[in-house]
């Protein structure tokens, strides 16, 4: 099969081909099965047995009834939602702003490095960084009591609240965004160049015909990982915020964690299904608007 | 297929790599070690301490160094015995610890003694988690009616106290703190759905307001005001944040604030503590069944236990429950008395029950504070 | 030219702007590290930052850390890019499902995946090793999400299906194909990838904290107990060295030859 030209071949070794080509996956089926699907698996099965291991379906009902459970879902949605989109918008013009330099300089080097870095950075120390930063007596709040006593900055308390929260969740989203779009974006650079070279109507047509089709696929995607980066993320939000039922994966950490009595297994997988649950949903409409852009390009 | 090839060859690679190290055989054989219930049944102490030493290391874990002077708990056994201790997850939780060893049983990175709260020292008691010991000192400790067997021991109590940065002034009443100058400085240690310093630091505040342990719709109440007047913040402090100043006032338990005192000190700063109303918690110390060091994990309870280990407590602002019978023997330590005071601390202290009703409340209370 | 003049001052806008977003709570940090912990100091001081060269556990745990990412490394150019770009090219169907899988380990929370990974690695401690480098393969799980979306990107900018045709009627074989003509076009979202992965390699602290193997991340939380300005301290250093070690590595030629040595 290696002189094949891929896609085409006869009927007859079709069927054999078939079989070769998902054979192919086997090395990465292997590793998966094993350190990702089967632990994802024991966790979801979780979700429906009570703590001596019998079929009980209470912990998912919970999930359904409880009003404390539903505003913590809704908190997470929400603060998914704004982080991915400020990350997406922030973290894109960034990436725009560097590949607009000079490519493979220092800075653009740089940025990538830190980037990486700081799209990892999160917990106690991240929590620390932005009180200190932030917080009552921090860095900027301080100086801004003196000089601005008027301003937003010099009363800390939005920090603890839930846009707070989205604040300090966007320091990491900014430089995931500015990893996983700058592939795409690096790719249009000749393009552009060229339409901004001619004329005005150029830049226009380039945005139709090229710009738009190749960017929004890219950028719901990268945006869709904002989003799921942010509605798992538990440790920063459980050193920041006192309040194990404010986000869903707070709630989970609650549960398996609580040293007062309130540790129930069940609990914490059920939310882990309710997550994957929102996650499948959210790929579901991602792939739905990736086939509307390719639509939309083919008509143009 | 040549891909798979190559990722075969992958995967030959990395699993080679990854046994590369030498595999390290356990040590945790069935020895009389692991089910002696005191020390005489595994040659006193001397006993103990030799195969300790052959043992080489003790697991323990969730153990901050800063909490009821556990750093030098640990410096102090390392250097009277002459072993290792390995320290897993220093900000665990109690359910943590039991979690962990039930992960890694049978492996040599599994925790040999738990310190453990009573809600989660209940909850496996009977369950075959603990090893079953009564320390030389068994006898003379004081709430050893909570687990008559053995199977775990309590050790030490804390009082629940609200710490404060001492430039702030003075706190000689509750109502202090809504005072402007405490305007998002107040903090309580951990969401009391989860973390028992939280927990705790709500009784406090409600026993203080003249409530019950089963009831804590005074505390609640207070909180929301305080937090409406945007004294509170829901914030978790840490030892950076009280040390760079975001968290100048913790409600936290009282050993946690001695060691916060002393290094303040250190730095040529006050640190005060308020306390009012006595509401204590006693932690509680346990061998791990299948623990892989048998002889270093009841080691550590003699020394923990011991007198040794009780002035480490009382230093650190701990109440050893050893303490009653030290003062009594005039055996206590001068320093000890200097720290936590002669009277046994009659702290009251919630029961199982009564936190499950508490915690029933704090559950929507708490999210909608 | 007025465009350009346009261009280059909404960049510095935007650099100015999100610079100051990510670098004034690192600076934070950094104040807080230098101040002064004990009474006998004065102004600034380093002490915190002198604390950590002086631990004993930290050269291996970064040894540690460093060999399981060069393994994720190997795993991703070995196994993870070769079966994404397999699956554009030979079972287009499974692109989405595909995707899908590789968000899961991003939409549990790691302290859950914990729970169903614990039974898997007790077990390879048992009877295999405890070696902490086993936590390779969790890891070469956890870079899925950033790693498949870098490379997805690079994907969909390049007609890689046009090269593998002009390839293999060229008769080139698969492999030398995918090394020597796919993987190198897709070099961006590869490099982004595999830096990503290596951050989160050297930064992963939940897993190996719960699991008790002592990782670069757990052996830095330990040196912060000493005391708040160290752990501050440490965590800087931290994010400095990784950030030092993925400014080694990038490189055009070395780029390249990483990404050739599969070729032979």
């Amino acid at each position: 099969m290696t002189n094949k030209v891929i896609g085409t071949g006869s009927a007859k070794s079709r069927a054999g081909s078939r079989l070769k080509d998902y054979a192919g996956l086997l090395p990465f089926l292997a590793f998966t099965g094993l350190f990702l699907i089967y632990p994802t698996l024991s966790v979801l099965i979780g979700a429906f047995l009570d703590p001596k291991g019998k079929w009980d379906l209470s912990a998912i009902r919970n999930l359904f009834s409880d009003p404390v459970t539903k505003n913590a879902f809704a908190n997470s949605m929400q603060i998914s939602f704004t982080t991915a989109i400020s990350g997406a918008i922030l973290g894109g013009l960034f990436a725009w702003a560097l590949v607009s330099g000079k490519k493979e300089g220092f800075f653009y080097r740089f940025s990538v490095a830190l980037s990486s870095v700081l799209a990892q950075f999160g917990g106690v120390m991240l929590t620390f960084a932005f009180l200190a930063t932030f917080g009552f007596n921090g860095l900027v709040s301080g100086y801004a009591v003196k000089h601005f006593p008027n301003s937003f900055l010099s009363n800390s308390s939005w920090l603890y609240e839930l846009n707070g929260l989205s604040v300090v969740y966007t320091f990491f989203q900014i430089p995931l965004m500015v990893i996983v779009f700058l592939p795409t974006i690096q790719n249009l650079r000749p393009q552009w160049r060229e339409a901004s070279d001619s004329l005005g109507g150029g830049m226009l047509e380039f945005w139709l015909r090229i710009g738009i089709p190749v960017l929004t696929p890219s950028f719901a995607g990268a945006a869709l990982l904002l989003f799921v980066n942010s509605f798992s993320a538990y440790a920063t939000a459980q050193t920041l915020v006192n309040v194990s039922s404010l986000l869903t994966p707070l709630q989970i950490g609650a549960a398996l964690t609580s040293e007062v009595g309130g540790a129930n297994p069940s609990e914490a997988k059920a939310l882990s299904l309710l997550m994957v649950a929102v996650v499948t949903v959210a790929m579901f409409l991602y792939s739905l608007l990736r086939k509307k852009v390719s639509k939309w390009e083919s008509t143009r | 297929m040549k891909i798979s090839k190559l990722g075969k060859v992958a995967l030959v690679a990395a699993v080679s790599a990854s046994l590369a190290l030498p595999t390290l055989t356990s040590a945790s054989a069935a020895s009389k070690f692991a089910t002696a219930t005191s020390a005489s049944q595994a040659g006193g102490l001397a006993g103990l301490a030799a195969e300790c030493k052959k043992e080489g290391t003790l697991n323990v874990i969730a153990l901050p160094h800063y909490w009821a002077n556990y750093g030098d708990m640990i410096d102090g056994f390392k250097a009277t015995y002459g072993v290792k201790v390995d320290e897993a997850n220093p900000e665990g939780s109690s359910q943590e610890e039991i979690d962990a060893a039930i992960a890694n049983k049978g492996t040599n990175r599994s925790p040999d003694v738990f310190d453990i709260g009573i809600a989660v020292a209940d909850k496996y008691k009977g369950t075959g988690t603990f090893a079953p010991y009564k320390v030389r000192n068994w006898n003379y400790l004081d709430f050893t009616s909570l687990s008559p067997t053995g199977e775990f021991t309590p050790n030490y109590t804390g009082t629940m106290t609200i710490g404060y940065d001492g430039s702030l002034g003075t706190i000689t009443k509750l109502d202090d703190l809504f005072k402007p100058i405490f305007k998002g400085k107040v903090t309580l240690n951990g969401d009391p759905n989860v973390s028992s310093a939280g927990l705790n630091g709500v009784f406090m505040i409600n026993k203080a307001l003249g409530g019950t342990f089963s009831d804590v719709t005074p505390a609640i109440n207070w909180f929301k005001k305080l937090k409406a007047a945007g004294n509170f913040v829901l914030v978790n402090p840490t030892e950076a944040t009280i040390a760079s100043g975001q968290t100048p006032v913790v409600i936290d338990n009282g050993y946690i604030s001695a060691g916060i005192a002393k290094k303040f000190a250190a730095a040529g700063k006050t640190w005060k503590m308020f306390t009012p109303a006595a509401v204590g918690s006693t932690y509680n110390s346990a061998i791990s069944a299948w623990a892989p060091h048998p002889a270093c994990a009841r080691l550590w309870m003699e020394y923990t236990l011991g007198e040794a280990g009780a002035k480490v407590w009382s230093t650190g602002g701990a109440t050893p429950t050893l303490w009653t019978w030290l003062l009594k023997t005039k055996r206590a330590p001068a320093a000890g008395i200097a720290a936590i005071g002669k009277s046994k601390v009659q702290a009251s202290k919630a029961t199982a029950d009564e936190s499950t009703a508490a915690k029933a409340q704090l559950k929507t209370a708490w999210a909608t504070l | 030219m007025k465009r350009t003049w346009k261009v280059k001052t909404w960049r510095l806008f935007i650099i100015t702007v999100v610079g100051l977003y990510l670098i004034l709570p690192l600076y934070s940090m950094f104040d807080f590290s230098t101040k002064p912990f004990t009474y006998f100091e004065k102004g600034r001081t380093l002490s915190a930052w002198k604390m950590i060269p002086k631990q004993p556990d930290l050269a291996i745990s970064l040894i540690r850390s460093l060999t399981m990412a060069a393994i994720v490394m190997a795993l991703i150019l070995v196994v993870i890019v070769p079966t994404i770009v397999w699956i554009e090219l030979r079972l287009p169907k499974l692109r989405r499902p595909m995707e899908l899988l590789c968000l899961i380990p991003l939409a549990i929370p790691a302290i859950v995946i914990v729970v169903g990974i614990a039974p898997i690695y007790r077990w390879l401690s048992i009877n295999v090793t405890e070696s902490p480098i086993a936590l390779a393969w969790v890891y070469a799980v956890l870079i899925l999400p950033y790693t498949y979306r870098s490379l997805a990107a690079s994907l969909a900018a390049n007609d890689i299906h046009t090269l593998a045709e002009a390839a293999q009627t060229l008769g080139s074989s698969v492999p030398r194909m995918m090394a020597g003509i796919i993987m190198p076009t897709l070099r961006t979202g590869i490099l982004n990838g595999s830096f990503i992965a290596i951050a989160l390699v050297l930064g992963e602290f939940t897993i190996s904290n719960i699991l008790n193997y002592k990782t670069f991340q757990v052996v830095i939380a330990q040196i912060g107990r000493t005391n708040g300005n160290v752990a501050v301290a440490v965590s800087l250093a931290s994010i400095l060295l990784v950030l030092a070690i993925l400014l080694i590595i990038p490189n055009s030629k070395r780029q390249k030859e990483v990404l050739d040595v599969d070729v032979a």
